[in-house]
Formats: structure tokens, sequence, C-alpha cells
């Protein structure tokens, strides 16, 4: 009798696995296909496409939605502005965090308390988004300056805080020889701290990196004029809205439509992350614990 | 030896003065700049907070601070009689319970998902695509949200009929934002509670095989329980930040038909504040979203003490 029970137990459990793979299995269709059908999208032909936009391979395949963005003149400087902001936002946000979190690190600076309760307390309370607005604008005269995709945000004090946790985790003994051989603070990070800290930096560098990148509303409120790609996809987004004339659809027989177009913007805004994606997964679940593990 | 020494040093509360200073000048000198940049950026706009009760427009935003006139509340006063705040704060209020509600309970929902089934490889793999669409800028998101579910789009082609779930006015719009915001997140909040799941001991689960307990009732008298913890801490926030609702996901997701349900607090100080360069009246819608939150957040944090909860604060 108990045996028949636990045999029912047993396959109720099974029932149950295959139900949860389907579960999850509707699951991953459901992440993934949107993507995959933008994918299909603009990669097809135009013309074909407005049969019926419910695909996921290309019916007629086509590069020229891709063309189109990256030769038509506004596209291309779009996505060469998001590359250089990312690239010089991420590294230049790396190393001042790097540099900050390192100070805070020794509990010997004078100054540490102070300066850390200043730091956290910017995660807590802000002067809310127009007074930023005027002294971005106005007082700093930053408006459609490439310096406001750098400078704002450069320090998260949550990435610090991350590097900080990091870098106490390390053996002082090292630092402690170094300052013996007369090694001063800055060359003890330079060469000591930093080579040690490339994990936790490589993480940071990727959550600075995917802010940068997707940022889109510096864009919007400062910079209307240095276009980045995301913004540039907003704007088609926008256009898209308003009703199109009869003269632009005529232009459509040139193979090139608002929809295709905004898909392969849409790719095109995408990739980089999926790029970096693999990283990003192993290297934030590593970050995630080293923050944990202090707090 | 060298650690002892650092750790009496520790306890030994420094003077300040000049030789020390001296010592530690390269700290300094890689500090001093990041702070200055904090209190330009972070604490001046701070002060920026006095300009809800001044009137501030561009004609007397060039006078100094101390000469702007005071106007006392009617910047408050103005806001509240305007003829979209009640209609913005109902939508603010409404997206977010929907959000916390929908959000928390498909959250946890996968995550057990998750934490129940037994083909490791391919739990991974889901999981590793499942916060996949959290790195993906919002613009992108809109763009495929709208070529998905507007009028026409992948949806409606699919079902055969309009559904018109971004193209009718009505709280329709708010459960078709959750959705979007659940598709979009929904993976990246499960991790915190699959945590929380593998935090549980497992001879707890052992022991309620012994006794019988088949899985659902393993889930719901060991693993949800063993979660609570975590749910109300989330939950706390969550209300804390229930009017602090984005203005970039609605600026994208929301179109000209729908607007009047699209607007929230944070939006309409931008369009308020900037869009008609009133800085005063934006400022103080702002504010008022800032402190009804700190009021949320302490009423909530009450709430979960009364009820024999861990509180947050």
């Amino acid at each position: 009798m108990a045996k028949m029970k636990g045999n029912r137990i047993k396959s109720h459990d099974n029932i149950m696995d295959w139900i949860l793979l389907v579960i999850l299995l509707l699951l991953v269709i459901i992440t993934l296909y949107p993507f995959l059908n933008v994918l299909a999208i603009s990669l097809n032909d135009p013309i074909d496409t407005m049969r019926n936009i419910n695909f996921i391979i290309p019916r007629k395949f086509t590069w020229s939605n891709y063309v189109y963005v990256f030769t038509e003149n506004n596209l291309g400087s779009a996505f060469m502005l998001s590359v250089a902001r990312t690239v010089i936002g991420s590294v230049f946000s790396v190393i001042c965090t790097a540099m900050l979190a390192y100070v805070l690190s020794r509990k010997d600076f004078y100054f540490n308390k102070l300066f850390t309760i200043l730091f956290v307390v910017t995660m807590y309370v802000s002067g809310g988004l127009i007074p930023e607005y005027l002294l971005l604008m106005r007082d700093l005269k930053l408006g459609n300056n490439f310096l406001v995709y750098l400078i704002p945000g450069l320090i998260w004090v949550y990435n610090m805080i991350l590097v900080r946790s990091f870098i106490e985790g390390l053996p002082i003994a090292l630092q402690e020889a170094a300052r013996v051989d007369g090694a001063n603070d800055f060359i003890i990070w330079l060469k000591i701290v930093l080579p040690l800290c490339k994990p936790v930096l490589a993480t940071v560098f990727l959550f600075y990196a995917v802010g940068q990148w997707n940022s889109f509303m510096d864009t919007y409120l400062y910079a209307k004029e240095l276009p980045t790609l995301q913004y540039v996809l907003y704007e088609i987004m926008e256009k898209a809205q308003v009703k199109i004339d009869p003269h632009a659809a005529e232009q459509l027989k040139n193979a090139v439509s608002p929809l295709s177009i905004r898909m392969a913007v849409t790719i095109v805004a995408t990739v980089p992350i999926l790029i970096v994606y693999p990283f990003l997964q192993k290297h934030f679940v590593g970050g995630m614990t080293v923050g944990a593990v202090k707090d | 030896m060298s650690a002892k020494k650092a750790s009496k040093e520790k306890k030994i509360k420094q003077k300040f003065s000049r030789q020390l200073m001296w010592k530690q000048r390269y700290l300094l000198l890689m500090s001093v700049p990041f702070v200055v940049w904090l209190i330009i950026f972070k604490y001046i706009p701070l002060w920026g907070w006095t300009m809800a009760f001044q009137e501030v427009k561009p004609r007397t935003m060039t006078l100094p601070i101390w000469e702007r006139p005071f106007v006392g509340f009617s910047n408050f006063i103005k806001a509240f009689q305007d003829r979209m705040f009640t209609q913005t704060v109902i939508n603010t209020i409404g997206l977010s319970i929907l959000g916390i509600a929908l959000g928390t309970v498909s959250a946890i929902l996968f995550a057990l998902v998750l934490n129940e089934i037994r083909f490791n490889k391919f739990k991974k793999v889901s999981q590793t695509i499942s916060y996949l669409p959290h790195f993906v800028s919002w613009v992108v998101i809109a763009s495929i949200a709208k070529m998905v579910l507007n009028d026409g789009g992948m949806l409606d082609t699919l079902f055969g009929k309009n559904l018109g779930l971004m193209s009718t006015n009505s709280p329709l719009f708010w459960v078709t934002v959750c959705l979007i915001n659940i598709w979009k997140e929904v993976g990246w909040d499960a991790i915190v509670y699959l945590s929380a799941m593998a935090g549980i001991d497992q001879g707890l689960y052992e022991a309620a095989k012994v006794d019988g307990a088949n899985r659902l009732q393993r889930i719901w008298h060991i693993t949800l329980p063993g979660i609570k913890p975590t749910i109300v801490v989330l939950l706390i926030m969550g209300i804390g930040g229930a009017l602090n609702v984005g203005m970039e996901r609605q600026m994208l997701l929301s179109n000209g038909i729908v607007q009047d349900h699209a607007m929230v607090l944070s939006w309409f100080a931008y369009v308020r504040g900037i869009g008609n360069s009133n800085y005063g009246l934006g400022t103080a819608i702002g504010m008022f979203q800032s402190l009804v939150g700190v009021i949320l957040l302490l009423i909530a944090n009450k709430v979960a003490g009364w009820l024999g909860e861990s509180k947050l604060i």
C-alpha cells in the first residue's frame, strides 16, 4: 500500500516535470520570438514584408535595409556616436570608479567615512529632473556637448561599492610590501591593486557600457543635436506614427519602408548587447555575489 | 605582523594634522576631484528644491536665487488644480499597483518553474535567455513592442482581430505597459527569488517527502513561506517607489491616442516644467512625487511591522 502510494507520487512528479518543461519552453519562445521576428523583417524584402509581418525566416532575403541604414548619413554618424560614447565613457568611468574605490577602501584615509557617506547618500536622494536640467543646460552650458554623455553619469555609486568590496577582499600584504619598497599610494593603486581587480573591473565596465549604449533620455533632454542610435530609432518610431503621405508611399517602391528600416535599426541597436551578453552574463553573477558578500 | 599593525592603526582615532594630509596627499588627489564632481552634479541640484516655492519662469530665472519672488505654496496649488493632475496621479498609482502585483506574481511563478525543473541544462539556457531583454534598451523594446502590439501588428494578425492593445485610451493601456514590462524584466526579477529559494534548508523538503507531501504541497508549505521575507522586503520597496514610474518607458510606449492614460508624474513634471518653461511648477510636481513616495514607504513599512514581518527600516 505504502509502496503504491510512493509510486503514484513519483509518476505524478514525472508528469509535473514534463509540464514544467513545456511551460518553460513556451516562455523561451515568447521571449525569443519577437527578436527573431524583428531580425527576419530586417533581412526581408520590404515589399514582401507588407504581405504579412508574422514570420521568423526571411522569405525574400535582402541586405538592402542594412545597406540603407549604414549609407544613410544620419544613421551612420549616430552609430559612430553611440560607439564613441560607449567606449570613451565606459573606459573613463571605470578608471575613475576604480580610483575612488581604492581610496575609499583605505581605512586609514582620514576622510574615508565622510566621503563614503557623501557618495552613498546620493543613491537615495536626488534633486530631480528640473534642477539637474537647469544645472546642465543653463549653468554649465553642456547642452549639445559631447561631455554631457560623459560627465554627469561619471560614477555610479553602486559600481563603486562593488569595486571597493572587491579591493577590501584582496590580501593587504601585497600593498604593505609595495609600501615597504617605497611605492606611493598612486603607484600601489596602479601597479598592485588594478591588475588584481580585473574581474570586478570587467563587470563594472560592462555595466557602464550597457548603460551608455542604451542611454536615451540624456540625448532626448540635453543633446538632440548629437543623436545617438537609440535616439534615431526613437525618431524613426515617432515618424512612423505620423500618417505616411502618399509621396512617401510612392518612394517605398525604391525598396525602403519605414518598418523594415526601423527593424534594421532595432537590430543594430541590439547586436552589441548580444555580443557582450555572454560576458555580461558570466560576470554579473560574480559581481552580484561580490556585492552581496560585503552586505 | 603588518595586519596587526593596520588594525591597531584603525582603532587609534587619527587627528587632523598637516603631516597626515601630506602623508595621504596621493589619496587626496585621487578622491577630491570626484567629491567636487559629486557636489556639483548631485548636491547642487538638491538645492533646486527651493524652486518649488518660487516663481521660476524664463523671465525670473536670470535673477539670483534669493531675489526670485517667493510664492509660497502657489506652485503646488497650481499643480493640484491642473486639468491633467488627477488623471496623472491615478495613472501613476494604477500603473504601479498593477505593475507590482503582476510583476511580483509572475517573477515568483517563473522562479518556481526554474527552481522545480530538473532538466538542468535546459534550465540554465532558458534562464540565460530570460534576462536578455533586461539588458536591451527601452527604445528597442518599444520598437519591438509597437511592431507586435500595434493595430495590425503581429499579435493582431495572430488572433485575426484588432485587439487595440496600443490604441485604446483606457486603463487597458496600463495592462499593456505592465505586460511589456514583465516580458522585459521577469527573468531578472526572478533572480532574487531564486537565490532566496536556494537558501531554504533542503532538509525541510526531505522531511516533507517522507511525510508524503507532493510537489505542490512542498511548494506551498515550504518554498513560499521560505521566500516570504524576500517578498515582503521587495513589496515594501515597490510601494515606496510607487509614484516613481519612469518617464522613459511611458514616453516611449505611448502614442497620441493613449496619452491620457500614459501620463505619469515624472513625465508630467517634465511637460509642465521644461516643456512649458515653468520650472517652479515642474519642481513642485517632482517634490510632491518624492514626498508622497517617502510617506508611502513609511506606511508600507509600518504595515509590514503590524503583520509581524521583518521591516525594511
